[in-house]
């Protein structure tokens, strides 16, 4: 089984490194990309992924204000939230929306263990 | 003037740029709030080729004259400088963040030089190697220095420009949450080291994204 993923991140480049990893991962899975908080949440309504991977430092509203957001209108989502801020109270804060936060750089094996939990979620509900 | 083509950084280029910019001050944010004990919170860094007129412009317009720098050379396969900036206002309510509240005045300001010149120290080596690391190169970082002036003093610090240079601006804000002081970060490169970064930024796009990205 397949899930569709939303990657969202103002960077082309940081985009570019998720897909990357997901290519190695789960070749066959589709992609959605958007680049700031409007662009997801229009993804979320129009296409209506099953997994958001989001970057925290965007312009506008920050990661976590969108993982927040995505988690009342979709509260069964695996969200993870991906920065190099690994300060505390970002953590806890990710933790607190019901998301993963995950370090950047990414690493593929960071991103497969946080996927395989995400698919187990979703296979349960 | 025009710019030389191997000193001009594409779209991709800048992005990514930007990127290492936001891993290096994320890893200094968190060496910061470990030394304060408290959040600080950035904003999306904004990177720009500007002149060094520009960048004394930009700086000027948005901060007092009255500024503290700590500043930092750094060489290898690019060299520069980093310099990170705030009000002098602000200086002393910063090292009472990183030394705590229970010195008098005087123990504050008889420790500010050395206390402002540690706290940038950590934030600059972190931001540095952070980006050092992801390029695949090292750096070779001078021991801090803190300067009292304005952007235009920061700015044209010797040896003095070439005319006509253009320098690469990064501007970054942090922010103490529970405390009033924030500053910027701000990195000087000539149009060599601009040249030799676009180099590096090419490696590490196609190490990052792959050989072809689109």
């Amino acid at each position: 089984m397949s899930y569709k993923i939303l990657i969202v991140d103002d960077s082309k480049l940081a985009r570019m490194a998720v897909t990357r990893a997901l290519d190695a991962l789960y070749p066959d899975w589709p992609r959605l990309e958007a680049a700031n908080a409007d662009e997801a949440l229009k993804a979320l309504k129009q296409e209506a992924p099953d997994i958001t991977l989001l970057d925290f430092n965007m312009p506008g509203r920050s990661g976590l204000d969108l993982a927040a957001e995505l988690r009342e209108s979709k509260p069964g989502m695996p969200v993870a939230v991906i920065s190099a801020n690994r300060q505390r109270e970002v953590l806890n804060r990710a933790h607190a929306v019901g998301a993963t936060f995950l370090p950047k750089p990414l690493t593929e094996e960071a991103l497969g263990e946080f996927l395989k939990a995400a698919v187990q979620q979703l296979a349960r509900t | 003037m025009e710019q030389p083509k191997d000193t001009v950084l594409d779209d991709l280029e800048v992005d990514a740029l930007t990127e290492l910019v936001n891993l290096g001050i994320s890893q200094s944010a968190t060496s910061l709030a470990e030394m304060v004990r408290e959040e600080v919170t950035l904003s999306v860094p904004k990177v720009a080729l500007v002149s060094r007129k520009e960048a004394i412009r930009t700086l000027g317009e948005r901060e007092a004259k009255n500024l503290v720098a700590v500043h930092q050379l750094f060489q290898g396969d690019i060299s520069g400088r980093a310099l990170l900036i705030f009000p002098e206002a602000k200086s002393l309510e910063l090292v009472r963040a990183v030394i705590g509240s229970g010195l008098s005045i005087e123990q504050i300001v008889e420790l500010e030089q050395e206390a402002l010149a540690e706290t940038g120290n950590v934030i600059l080596n972190s931001c540095l190697a952070t980006m050092a690391n992801q390029l695949g190169r090292s750096l070779k970082i001078s021991l801090p220095e803190v300067l009292h002036g304005d952007s235009e003093v920061f700015f044209n610090l010797a040896p003095p420009p070439s005319p006509g240079d253009i320098v690469m601006f990064i501007y970054i804000n942090f922010a103490l949450r529970h405390r009033d002081i924030d500053g910027y970060i701000a990195m000087l490169l000539d149009m060599p080291s601009v040249a030799a970064l676009k180099a590096l930024l090419g490696e590490y796009i196609r190490r990052v994204a792959g050989d072809s990205p689109d």
